[in-house]
């Protein structure tokens, strides 16, 4: 895919970011329990095709940046039982995430 | 195909009939072409990830390469992954990690074949997010308790496979007899592997 097909990357590994809580209709990959909660990028996974598009068809272009996003289990769940320090990843494409002020 | 699961789900399953018959009469698709595709996913199995794993028991330059791009590294061992990524996550005396998709039922199925029918389920999918020790219990999986979880939602274009700890009691083994020790259940993460001796 070429550079110039791709919105560029604004978030590092570490940087603390918020999943938007929104609720658009349609083909959505962000799944329910993580949106508005706080998490850090684990990592850069690439960018691709956002399946937003694709499910209408749509080529998806420019291909959003999708990351890992750590979340602490315990910020998911507010009656987690197990381990304090147990985590959740999911992938998360960009335009789902804003940088998270605490 | 068939069995009592898909019986069950009557609809989807007369709908994806329906659908194929389509495609076919419509000349999208061949039978052969169908066929081909179902030997195709039938002949794929856990082995592969299990040959994978062996190798970088063996081989630590290989285990950091896989860590860092898994796809390359399975075309390293010839084994085909297409364009979804893989990326593997590995167990530490420390750390746990488990593969679960949320959404769907996403499936590392380049390396592992078809997924089993608990996978897909809404129970596993809905639990193993929010109490993955109550879930990892009910496979007969207890971790030591200074052991923390790590879950791996696979909701976009990554897949996953867990590298799980390398048996105690092994040392010498060569990669084939290492490989068959490798479970199913212990690339999705929810088992782990006994120590021999």
């Amino acid at each position: 895919m070429r550079a110039a097909e791709s919105v560029p990357a604004r978030f590092r590994v570490g940087d603390r970011v918020r999943v938007r809580r929104a609720d658009p209709p349609g083909h959505l990959r962000t799944p329910w329990y993580c949106r508005g909660h706080v998490g850090t990028i684990e990592r850069l996974c690439g960018a691709f095709a956002n399946p937003e598009e694709l499910a209408y068809n749509r080529p998806g272009l420019p291909a959003q940046p999708l990351y890992r996003v750590r979340f602490k289990a315990t910020d998911l769940w507010p009656d987690y039982r197990e381990h304090a320090r147990d985590v959740v990843e999911i992938e998360i494409f960009q335009h789902w995430l804003e940088r998270a002020v605490e | 195909m068939s069995g009592a699961s898909s019986d069950t789900a009557g609809y989807y399953r007369r709908m994806q009939a329906a659908v194929e018959e389509l495609l076919i009469l419509k000349g999208i698709v061949t039978p052969e072409e169908v066929q081909r595709q179902v030997d195709a996913m039938d002949a794929r199995n856990y082995k592969r990830g299990a040959s994978m794993v062996a190798r970088a028991w063996c081989d630590s330059a290989f285990k950091a390469r896989m860590l860092a791009n898994g796809s390359a590294a399975a075309e390293e061992l010839g084994l085909e992954v297409g364009p979804l990524k893989l990326i593997v996550v590995e167990n530490t005396p420390g750390i746990h990690n488990v593969i679960v998709c949320t959404l769907c039922s996403c499936y590392p199925r380049m390396l592992l074949g078809i997924p089993p029918e608990w996978y897909k389920s809404r129970a596993y999918r809905s639990r193993v997010v929010r109490e993955p020790r109550a879930v990892l219990a009910e496979f007969g999986t207890r971790l030591p308790e200074d052991v923390d979880i790590r879950v791996h939602d696979s909701t976009a274009d990554m897949r996953y496979m867990v590298l799980p700890l390398r048996p105690r009691g092994t040392d010498g083994w060569n990669e084939e007899r290492l490989a068959a020790l490798v479970t199913r259940d212990s690339l999705i993460g929810v088992a782990r592997l006994p120590d021999l001796g």
